[in-house]
């Protein structure tokens, strides 16, 4: 059982946590992510470390609500448990001083570029953030990147705040007007990813990206995270999650998680239907 | 009755094991086999010829008194003869079930020679089970303290048997798993209908009576390395972590949305209790009416089609490219997979899955094969028949051609020796690596194997622990 000793919402849907783990706080590098199930019958579920304090042995998990899970679990509040969590998993991200670093996060993928972007800077790097999200609230994040980072810009999709466009022009526009980038790090949804490769492919920066399969060990038992780079199949899970972005297969990776998608629909379905009668019923007045 | 002569023993006929019916079965994940009745042990038992010398025991990887516990089964002393058994095999429950009897024990009792031999399997998972229904099971007894402390790395039968031995000789145990339940392969890999996971969990039970802390959720290598174990207080460690890296076919299409390892499929199954969604969150996929092919011909590969087949399955085939002769699964499996109407293509290689446009499989291309010369494994080898190749249309494949070893440990324990498939190197004896103070045995060692053998390993280990420890 792990304590959560702090939870509050970042964004509409967008919760972090603080949760009690002194080992994996101990441990834990950039880059690397948990593996939790909140209860008896849960599913095992991958996320990234955002951020650990070892004194207080704590780490920090950021959640947006999508499937079952992510949405169960943002219900939950300071003092509850979460049932297992284990890790630091994964490799490490690769961190050293490239010169000038572009750390490059869409919606909660902020919460998983955060903490490689504080590496970066603690390497040496002129680190530059990148955060997008559709709108104003989608945006998080900002004020703790601009206390490591060199530059931060915030970018929506509609405008209401921040470069008005996708990160990627943003990202270009940079590269146009002459900034000398050595280093970009991408996280956010697939689409995003792929076209910061696409952005970066033909002036040759190096870019990482950070692949978020389908797990379910965690420790490369299954094969069920299985993706393509440079054209051989790789276990993200203990190969990753970081890859080389101008060699990863996008399309397979996509196409690979949406195989449970009837499933997680009727999944959703029928928690909110259950959500719905215990919000009824006033049994969910602690949120 | 006990003074019958020999030839009145055998004229007996072996026992038939009461089972569920084939087609009610294929519907369910109820175990299969239910079990000799009291009658039905005694009756096996008189069977047994009581041989001087009782060649039974050398085919057993951990030589249990078969002819011993035999005698007080057909006196009707079944918790006796339960502790006779458990004298060298702690998990006879288990192995009752799960062990190749047919290739062991039984392989030698005289009685096959000329009729069927006795069957001892059955015999020993009555008497566990009777046992541990008539609370009959009693806590050995554990020698003084000795203040040492050992670490057991992963919680499958080499290590729950090790376990079991060093807390009885006085020494604190500590198994991680990296999982969140214990029980390695025979909680997440064999599945209910053929182990049920409450007779699992009673083993466990009983060790954490005797003292044993588990803790879950600790992957070694991350959450702790080995020589941080070591730093912290462990005076030895003993690594069990298994098999644990599955092969995949290395064909086109392997990728598409439906394939499958066996480790995935009943991970998904078993552990996570997929057959039970949306009550369990876990999903996989809905095989209602699709069709299945598993390729691979050993116990994986039975209890993964075995598994489709109760899911739903429409036509739920084995895909091997020997024939059902080199098998090497269980006896007993293959004929219940046929019993429960699993189709076998024999002699047949899979040589790329198809997919639609949305990349989902809808088929795989075979090629036929034929049996040739024996090769270095003593099997004949199958050669492809030219222009053979034809389609086989399924919608979920699951490959089960066996496991390597899990990387992790190997990239975090720097002294640690491994051949060239990854599985670490032990002195034969002591099961000792090349790190002092640091054992292994079970799959890691010797590659996929057998229950009986990572028990049997881990029960040198133990011994060889604690003259360790003794010494140090
Ligand atoms: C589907 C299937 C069916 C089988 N059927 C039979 C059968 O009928 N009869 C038979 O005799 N044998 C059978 N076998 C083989 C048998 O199960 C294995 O040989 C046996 O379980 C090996 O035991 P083990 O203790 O070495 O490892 P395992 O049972 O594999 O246990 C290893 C444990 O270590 C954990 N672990 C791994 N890495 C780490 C780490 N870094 N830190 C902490 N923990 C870790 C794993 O999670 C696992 O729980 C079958 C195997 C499978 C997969
Ligand atoms: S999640 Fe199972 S191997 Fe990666």
């Amino acid at each position: 059982m792990y304590k959560i000793i702090n939870a509050d919402f970042l964004a509409d849907n967008i919760k972090r946590f603080v949760i009690e783990a002194p080992k994996i706080a101990a441990k834990r590098k950039a880059g690397q992510f948990v593996i939790i199930r909140l209860k008896d019958g849960g599913e095992r579920i991958p996320l990234t470390i955002a951020d650990s304090d070892i004194t207080n042995g704590t780490i920090t998990i950021i959640v947006q609500g999508i499937g079952k899970t992510t949405k169960e679990l943002n219900t939950f509040v300071a003092g509850d448990f979460i049932l297992d969590v284990v890790g630091p998993l994964g490799k490490a991200s690769h961190i050293e001083n490239f010169g000038t670093a572009v750390s490059i996060g869409g919606g909660v993928g902020t919460a998983i570029a955060y903490p490689t972007a504080v590496a970066l800077k603690n390497a040496g790097n002129h680190t530059i953030a990148i955060i997008g999200g559709r709108t104003k609230d989608l945006v998080i994040l900002e004020d703790e990147l601009r206390q490591v980072c060199n530059e931060v810009y915030p970018t929506t999709d509609d405008g209401s705040y921040g470069f008005h466009g996708f990160v990627t022009q943003k990202l270009k526009e940079l590269i146009d007007n002459g900034t000398k980038i050595d280093f970009v790090l991408a996280i956010g949804p697939i689409p995003m990813m792929k076209a910061v490769a696409e952005t970066t492919r033909p002036y040759g920066i190096k870019t990482v990206v950070s692949l978020n399969p389908v797990m379910v060990d965690g420790t490369g038992m299954c094969g069920g995270c299985r993706a393509i780079v440079d054209n051989k199949t790789v276990f993200v899970c203990v190969d990753g999650p970081e890859f080389d972005a101008h060699l990863v297969d996008f399309q397979t990776l996509e196409r690979r998680n949406k195989t449970y998608r009837e499933h997680e629909t009727e999944s959703l379905h029928n928690y909110l239907c259950h959500f719905d009668k215990a919000f009824d019923e006033g049994l969910l007045s602690k949120i | 009755m006990a003074d019958l002569s020999k030839k009145e023993r055998m004229k007996i006929p072996r026992q038939p094991m009461p089972e569920q019916d084939g087609f009610e079965r294929s519907k369910n994940f109820k175990e299969v086999n239910l079990g000799f009745t009291e009658e039905l042990a005694k009756m096996e038992a008189l069977r047994c010829l009581q041989c001087p010398k009782p060649v039974c025991i050398e085919g057993c990887p951990v030589e249990v008194k078969i002819k011993d516990f035999i005698t007080l089964v057909a006196a009707g002393d079944y918790l006796g003869a339960a502790s006779k058994i458990k004298e060298d095999n702690m998990l006879p429950a288990i192995c009752g079930r799960v062990c190749p009897q047919e290739e062991q024990c039984e392989a030698q009792c005289v009685v096959g020679i000329k009729g069927e031999s006795i069957a001892i399997g059955r015999l020993e998972r009555f008497v566990a089970d009777f046992e541990r229904e008539h609370g009959g099971l009693r806590n050995p007894e554990i020698k003084t303290k000795t203040g040492k402390k050992v670490a057991i790395i992963g919680s499958g039968p080499s290590g729950l048997s090790c376990a079991g031995d060093l807390i009885q000789m006085g020494h604190d145990v500590t198994v991680f798993e990296a999982l969140h339940e214990l029980g390695g392969v025979l909680i997440y890999g064999i599945p209910e209908f053929r182990l049920p996971k409450d007779i699992v969990k009673t083993e466990i039970e009983s060790l954490k009576q005797l003292g044993v802390d588990f803790q879950t959720n600790a992957v070694i290598g991350f959450t702790d390395t080995i020589d941080e174990l070591m730093q912290n207080g462990y005076d030895a460690v003993f690594i069990a972590v298994g098999a644990g890296l599955p092969y995949f076919l290395n064909i086109e299409g392997e990728n598409l949305n439906g394939v499958y390892s066996s480790n995935e499929f009943l991970t998904r199954v078993n552990l996570m209790k997929a057959y039970k969604f949306p009550d369990y969150d876990t999903p996989v996929f809905n095989v209602k009416d699709k069709n299945v092919a598993v390729f691979g011909g050993g116990n994986t590969a039975m209890d993964a089609v075995r598994t489709s087949k109760r899911l739903g399955a429409k036509n739920a085939y084995i895909v091997y490219r020997r024939s059902d002769i080199e098998m090497p699964a269980r006896k007993e499996e293959i004929h219940h997979a046929k019993e429960e109407g699993i189709e076998f293509i024999l002699l047949s290689n899979p040589l790329k899955f198809i997919g639609d446009a949305q990349g989902w499989l809808t088929g795989v291309e075979l090629l036929k094969m034929e049996l040739g010369e024996p090769d270095s494994s003593g099997r004949r080898k199958p050669v492809p028949v030219e222009n053979s190749n034809y389609i086989l249309d399924i919608d979920m494949a699951v490959i089960a051609i066996g496991n390597g070893s899990n990387p992790i440990i190997q990239q975090t324990t720097p002294e640690l020796q491994f051949n060239k498939w990854g599985n670490i190197l032990v002195n034969d004896e002591t099961m000792a690596t090349s790190k002092k103070g640091v054992f292994a045995g079970g799959d890691i060692v010797t590659g996929g194997a057998t229950v009986i053998l990572a028990m049997g390993a881990g029960r040198k280990a133990a011994k060889a622990i604690n003259d360790y420890l003794i010494q140090n």
